[in-house]
């Protein structure tokens, strides 16, 4: 399903549904549930970036979230009055970099961790890279719960608080705004920013899947052998795709940062790893849509299970047998060797890969 | 002086425990060539299982020096029921799939696993308890205690056995020969499917031994455990060539001591910049330095490029 072969009265209806979900969302459920949505695109912006590395290149990242930390300590460090902790002379109020300066520079430090990581290992098989991936997001948490001494320079377990707030335009987006005679509360003007940067992710992920780059990724995907064969450079067109979820996860990873104005190395856990990787693998790998719908159903299941599973527990039993964050992560667990077995392309596979399934049946 | 003996020590103990566990993971590799992702988890089921089979049977009255050969053989019992289970139904059917599928399940089966372990045992540690006397002896100026020489003994001759089932008897050369070329094998008349049964099982009672040992040294067991314990294992069998079984062998002594020797001398490396804290990064980075410089690792034929 490619979005810009829908007609496109569609997709100005979806950006008008979209746009309005706030306000919508607002009345219904809550307040609580329009954060609920932002974090919801966050974590479809990183279901995309790791969609390069394992939808499209094929390779098995396990450690994405570490990188998603690395954005988000970097603007932590650098748009916080936390440095003046370790640097109290030379830097007495901290660093206040602007949102917009960190931005990139974030990215580009996210790909470059990307880098070091896939260079020793991308020319080996995919499985070392997996392992190595699973041991660098352990290791990342490891460094940032420990770098408070003697230099604090992460503040440990305790995180860094007091970051400051996405500034668009000089407008701080932590701060109710009015427009044209209507409220907007920071949770609405954070959607819109993130929103924004969705549709950003989503246009990027479409070209680059249909680019020359794209193609040598899932040729690469397919048949390592028969790509290079080809004339693909395989080791650099996988560093590429590496480095570029890398920096995809430091975007996201700055933007939570600002949003959430706090970091702590528990936010980067590896079940979080893995619930981006459950976004990817249950929407269906490589297919941009069914990553979205992944990501979608898996920002919510945490909330729907909390409201959902806890009550009905109650109801049933009198009391909580199963807390619904063990509950969750079984599902997790389950989805994951369920989808493989029985629905190997996802919920809402790509037509490149149904295709491919079809055949080879056929054969 | 000391407390080089001393580290030294340790890492022979901690590093019999990794060989063990390296095992597992190098038997699968060699006959699968698969990484068997949720041989961490086994490890932390078959601790568990030890550790509550321990603890009802003291509480009945059962002497130690009899419920802990009992509890063992439990725990590895269930291991292997447990190892076989994941075999069949994670990576079986996916034999023939794309390499991606079946590191993914072996992931899902890795957190079912643990957190199935986390409803049933909970989130707090479980203290294991004082069986044998843990009478500490005086080498040369560092302490060893009684339950590291027995772990130290016990891994070494495991080893041993294994390596006699594996170049002595008829099931280990049928597992050298699926190893070697698993459609040669079976026009042989080697039952594939069992021979790899068999492995699985094999590499889970060895990592139900492995966890009873490392709960025993640090006198806890706890549902996470796995999850580090594994990756070390892994490292090591990579260092030692993965595949490779006298490689596993000596990758986890290897890295046992790397660790206890790194962690007792990063602080005066670094000025106190780093501290012991830092342990468990040595195995990480020695993953990568042998992935860099020597990929099929100190004892391995090269793997590397076999797509």
């Amino acid at each position: 399903m490619k979005f810009n072969s829908k007609p496109k009265s569609l997709l100005v209806a979806l950006a008008i549904a979209l746009l309005l979900l706030p306000f919508v969302t607002d009345a219904l459920l809550g307040r609580g549930w329009v954060r609920i949505a932002d974090f919801a695109m966050l974590y479809i912006m990183l279901a995309l970036g790791l969609n390069i590395v394992v939808g499209l290149a094929g390779l098995l990242d396990l450690g994405y979230i570490a990188f998603f930390a690395v954005g988000a300590y970097c603007y932590a460090l650098t748009g916080s009055p936390h440095l003046a902790l370790a640097f109290p002379s030379l830097l007495p109020s901290g660093v206040h970099l602007p949102f917009w300066i960190v931005l990139p520079l974030a990215a580009l430090v996210a790909g470059g961790f990307g880098v070091l990581l896939g260079a020793p290992t991308l020319r080996l098989r995919g499985d070392y890279l997996a392992i190595v991936t699973l041991g660098f997001g352990e290791i990342i948490r490891i460094f940032l719960n420990n770098l408070n001494a003697p230099l604090n320079l992460t503040n440990g377990p305790q995180g860094i608080s007091r970051i400051d707030p996405i500034k668009v335009a000089d407008v701080s987006l932590n701060t109710s705004q009015e427009i044209f005679g209507i409220a907007l509360p920071s949770v609405h003007l954070y959607f819109y920013l993130f929103l924004a940067f969705t549709a950003l992710v989503i246009f990027i992920s479409q070209r680059l899947e249909k680019s020359r780059i794209g193609r040598a990724w899932m040729a690469i995907r397919e048949d390592e052998v028969a790509a290079s064969a080809m004339g693909i450079n395989t080791r650099n067109l996988k560093l590429l795709a590496f480095a570029m979820g890398a920096m995809f996860g430091g975007i996201s990873g700055t933007l939570f940062a600002g949003f959430q104005g706090f970091v702590s190395p528990e936010s980067f856990s590896l079940i979080e790893s893995i619930m981006v990787l459950c976004m990817v693998v249950l929407g269906g790998m490589g297919n941009i849509a069914g990553v979205i719908l992944g990501g979608v159903l898996l920002a919510l299941l945490p909330e729907i299970l909390r409201h959902g599973v806890v009550p009905l527990q109650q109801a049933l039993f009198g009391k909580t047998i199963v807390d619904p964050e063990s509950l969750r992560m079984l599902l997790f667990g389950g989805a994951l060797i369920a989808m493989m077995l029985y629905r190997p392309a996802g919920l809402w596979p790509s037509r490149v890969r149904r295709r491919e399934l079809d055949t080879d049946e056929a054969t | 002086m000391e407390i080089f003996l001393q580290q030294i020590i340790n890492g022979l103990v901690q590093g019999s425990v990794y060989a063990l566990v390296a095992l597992g993971y190098t038997m699968v590799y060699g006959i699968l060539g698969l990484i068997n992702f949720a041989h961490g988890e086994v490890v932390m089921v078959g601790a568990m299982l030890a550790l509550s089979a321990l603890t009802a049977m003291l509480g009945w009255g059962v002497p130690p020096l009899l419920a802990l050969p009992i509890s063992l053989m439990l725990a590895m019992a269930g291991c292997m029921a447990l190892g076989y289970g994941i075999e069949r139904i994670a990576y079986r059917p996916l034999r023939h799939a794309p390499r991606l599928a079946p590191l993914i399940t072996a992931i899902g089966v890795s957190i079912v696993l643990q957190n199935l372990a986390m409803m049933v045992w909970g989130r707090q540690y479980h203290a294991f308890p004082q069986l044998i006397s843990n009478q500490p002896h005086l080498i040369g100026g560092a302490i060893i205690n009684d339950i590291q020489i027995v772990i130290f003994i016990m891994a070494l001759a495991i080893m041993a056995g294994l390596m006699v089932v594996v170049h002595r008897t008829r099931l280990g050369r049928a597992m050298r020969a699926v190893a070697e070329n698993q459609h040669a094998a079976q026009l042989m008349g080697v039952d594939i499917n069992r021979v790899i049964s068999i492995t699985f099982m094999l590499g889970s009672a060895l990592a139900a031994v492995a966890g009873l040992m490392v709960s025993a040294n640090y006198g806890l067991a706890h549902y996470y455990m796995g999850f580090l314990l594994g990756l070390k294992a892994f490292t090591a069998a990579v260092l030692g060539g993965i595949g490779n079984l006298r490689g596993a062998m000596l990758g986890g002594l290897l890295l046992g001591l790397i660790e206890s020797l790194g962690a007792g001398y990063i602080g005066d490396m670094t000025g106190g910049f780093m501290g012991s804290n830092y342990q468990d990064v040595f195995a990480f980075f020695v993953l990568i330095a042998v992935l860099v410089f020597r990929p099929s690792g100190l004892l391995g034929e090269r793997l590397a490029e076999r797509a």
